[in-house]
């Protein structure tokens, strides 16, 4: 699935936080937007799902414009998976009951069956089903996040800083189950991030988003090179270049 | 059997829903059942509701016949908990006092609970104007004072039990209504009612479905502790006259009418007091460690 | 010797028994700068809070050593610990948001936190705090003195929290992942700080962080824990090059800009580690 975004922007009451975004994701690659706090890269992501209507421009899935609010089909093709995997998940309710809810809502018939299927494909154990999300590690919860958002066997997955939460060794098992599943599900990814090597990792194409604007986009291999050119672009990666370095 | 049943349901990798779903339960009782304060209470309501539902068996006397040469008896072989200012055998009473005070306290709280959940919950969750108008309508039955508002509905129905249950439960909702709002508000904006809201789950279906279970454990506690002051605003309406129509034993209007013996026979309002004592404190001890038992993060 | 931790237990006593979260931690701090760095559940937040006696009351402590200048933490009462805490040894934590009274100005806690140690008149108290807001490089002193927390961002607030923790001229900073919630951009700047101010005032550091690249570049020592145990502790220097296999585990699990790996390797964890 192709996705077009043009001269985006979203206020929030008088103040405009995203200010004319565009970018273009290919059939089956990975977008990244970097930024830092407050640049808008989330309100973005959070636009393209659905879940902000304050918003002016154009959104398009395959060619086709979402409208403002989305019908329940669309989140068949697109989802999402949360940052917090603390607070992306009901704290009442089990794994089973969780993943199970957008079978429920589009009255699928094979909900025993999809939750078994995606339960392996993110290589959790068919023992976490009946368990609370209390019950479970933080990479863990992460790897339900992504079951959740794979239920359907949608197109796109819209990533907002999926593995910031998590201590590094657990965010190289999901950065590498979301690498794994990309090329097994043939998805379309757009994520976002404040660390500039994850993004490097998983994206092939990145955008650097300051104050509302998304200022630069280059290829993951320029990034590495240094051949950029805005500023700010430079400052990030020279920040994470000098940590990569002895001291 | 049990042992069986116990085996099945406390597996660590339940097979079925419905394993799972016993499992939950029987450890939220093993939880409850570790509480000792807790199964005081449920013991005390447990002996109250067996007590009203027996309580033509149980009973020693006629809850209604009087007997005048006997009044304001003491306690005795005859009658187990003395008579009051007709004669009437107290124990008898209480007992079945217990049919219509529990009756009338769980149907307002059947009443309220339910209301005061959906109004709080749909207030919190769509805010703007759908907010404004349900919290201001709260407000407005929030200002009356309480007995006032029950007083004046009650007159505008016809006296009696009925009424003054659906007289208590309009006045009991407000408070509910708000603290459903205000833990609504909380969770309104998380990321897990997003991630529900991107299934194509319609508002409604999140609220009932996904954000009222999350207040209800709140409220539940809440409910138990107003369970007394229901009990007392009940007795207040019976002893105007405007409640349980006499001679039925309702506790309170037991109270209110033997209130002129507390310094003499200070037994006589003094047993059925006791009741609501119980009672009230039986439902806190049951709704806090309910509390607990509901909140999976505590196991 | 500043700090002094001998052989270090904590544990939790809940209803169903008793968890080790501690097991068995020795580090000793100078006037110098000693990182500890884990992933969470380590137990390096606790270790630090221990030695401020700021753990909850159900958790049971145990060690040979736990001392600051001298002064044996375990057994000093409550009065004694708040002339250490706050006084002797100033505690950073990872959110301001949290740490500054929000219907206070920034600049009238400062002052209450130097007149609470230093004494003086709420004159010179407000002289004092704009001072300390200049020593942490805050471009306009005065007017963030008067403005509310709400109204500064995450690294402001984190640099107004520093200025508090100088006030008393502490001997000791404990900060604990004091950059997580910030920016890259700020983070840099924040630490670059803290380093700073604690050379220049020959104070011991102790930086807890998950980050172990930031680690190195900001300290001189750093200790590296897992599962409540000291793996092993390496010149900041030579961190990047560190031998125990937790260490490298952790190092090469992480994407690199420069060296990018197709798959990036997995952290398996040997049982031999804890032996």
């Amino acid at each position: 699935m192709t996705i077009e975004i043009e001269n985006l922007s979203i206020s929030f009451g008088d103040r405009q936080v995203v200010k004319g975004v565009t970018f273009q994701v290919a059939q089956g690659t990975s977008f990244g937007i970097v930024g830092e706090s407050g640049s808008g890269k989330s309100t973005v992501l959070r636009a393209m799902a659905g879940l902000n209507t304050d918003w002016s421009g154009r959104i398009a899935f395959s060619g086709e414009a979402a409208p403002l609010k989305r019908p329940p089909a669309f989140f068949r093709k697109v989802q999402m998976v949360f940052q917090d995997p603390y607070g992306s998940l009901h704290p009442r309710q089990t794994i089973d009951r969780i993943l199970s809810e957008l079978p429920l809502v589009h009255g699928m018939k094979d909900i025993d069956s999809r939750i078994a299927k995606v339960l392996s494909a993110v290589a959790l154990p068919q023992s976490a089903r009946f368990r609370f999300p209390h019950q479970l590690s933080g990479g863990q919860r992460q790897r339900v996040a992504i079951a959740r958002a794979l239920i359907a066997d949608p197109q796109v997955l819209l990533l907002d800083e999926p593995t910031s939460a998590l201590d590094v060794s657990v965010q190289a098992e999901i950065l590498n189950l979301l690498a794994d599943l990309r090329v097994e599900r043939n998805l379309t990814y757009v994520m976002v991030s404040h660390n500039l090597s994850v993004i490097a990792h998983l994206c092939s194409h990145v955008g650097v988003m300051i104050d509302g604007h998304m200022v630069e986009q280059v290829t993951a291999e320029d990034l590495r090179l240094g051949q950029v050119e805005h500023p700010h672009t430079r400052e990030l990666r020279s920040l994470s270049v000098e940590l990569e370095e002895p001291a | 059997m049990a042992s069986a049943f116990r085996t099945w349901a406390l597996s660590e990798m339940p097979s079925s829903r419905r394993q799972a779903t016993w499992g939950n339960r029987y450890r939220a009782w093993l939880n409850l059942k570790g509480n000792p304060l807790g199964m005081i209470g449920l013991t005390i309501i447990a002996i109250f509701v067996l007590m009203a539902i027996f309580a033509p068996v149980l009973s020693t006397h006629n809850p209604a016949t009087q007997d005048l040469a006997n009044r304001l008896a003491t306690p005795g072989a005859a009658h187990w908990l003395g008579t009051d200012e007709l004669g009437r055998d107290v124990y008898s009473r209480i007992l079945y006092g217990a049919r219509v005070t529990l009756g009338m306290v769980i149907a307002v709280v059947v009443l309220v609970a339910p209301l005061g959940l959906a109004i709080g919950c749909i207030a919190g969750y769509f805010g703007g104007i759908i907010d404004t108008i349900l919290m201001r309508l709260t407000d407005i039955f929030l200002a009356f004072p309480r007995l006032v508002l029950a007083l004046a509905f009650v007159a505008a129905l016809k006296p009696g039990i009925e009424s003054a249950v659906l007289a208590i439960a309009l006045t009991a909702w407000p408070p509910y209504a708000r603290m459903a709002r205000a833990e609504t508000l909380t969770v309104r904006g998380s990321d897990f009612i997003a991630a529900y809201r991107l299934t194509g789950a319609s508002s409604w279906r999140i609220i009932f479905r996904h954000i009222a279970p999350l207040c209800t454990p709140s409220l539940i506690v809440r409910v138990t502790l107003d369970m007394s002051s229901i009990i007392i605003t009940a007795a207040s309406l019976g002893f105007l006259g405007m409640g349980a129509q006499p001679p039925s034993p309702e506790w309170g209007a037991m109270i209110a009418t033997a209130k002129r013996f507390m310094f003499e026979q200070w037994w006589v309002p003094m047993i059925p007091a006791i009741a609501i004592l119980l009672v009230s404190l039986a439902f806190n001890f049951l709704g806090d460690a309910l509390r607990d038992v509901l909140d999976p993060k505590g196991n | 010797m500043l700090v002094d931790i001998q052989n270090l237990h904590i544990g939790f006593e809940s209803r169903t028994g008793f968890t080790p979260a501690v097991k068995g931690v020795s580090l000793t701090l100078g006037t110098e700068k000693l990182g500890i760095v884990g992933e969470s559940g380590s137990g390096k937040s606790l270790t630090a809070r221990a030695l401020m006696k700021l753990l909850p009351k159900q958790t049971r402590i145990s060690a040979d050593a736990l001392t600051f200048d001298g002064i044996d933490i375990m057994s000093a009462s409550e009065r004694e610990m708040r002339q250490i805490r706050g006084k002797r040894a100033g505690f950073i934590l990872q959110d301001p948001k949290y740490s500054l009274n929000p219907v206070k100005t920034i600049g009238s806690q400062v002052a209450e936190a130097w007149r609470t140690h230093k004494g003086g008149s709420k004159r010179q108290a407000a002289e004092a705090a704009v001072m300390l807001l200049e020593q942490v490089k805050i471009r306009d002193p005065k007017k963030v003195a008067a403005s509310y927390p709400h109204q500064v961002s995450g690294g402001m607030g984190q640099r107004v929290m520093i200025a508090m923790m100088l006030a008393p001229d502490p001997e000791l900073l404990i900060a604990d992942e004091p950059t997580s919630a910030l920016d890259a951009t700020v983070q840099a700047e924040i630490l670059r700080l803290i380093e700073e101010l604690v050379s220049e005032r020959g104070m011991g550091l102790l930086l807890i962080s998950h980050d172990l690249p930031l680690v190195s570049h900001f300290c001189d020592r750093v200790a590296v824990m897992y599962a409540g145990r000291v793996m092993e502790e390496v010149k900041a220097s030579e961190l990047l090059s560190a031998q125990h296999p937790y260490t490298r585990g952790l190092l090469n699990c992480m994407p690199s800009l420069l060296h990018p790996k197709d798959r990036l390797p997995v952290l398996t964890r040997d049982p031999e580690w804890l032996k």
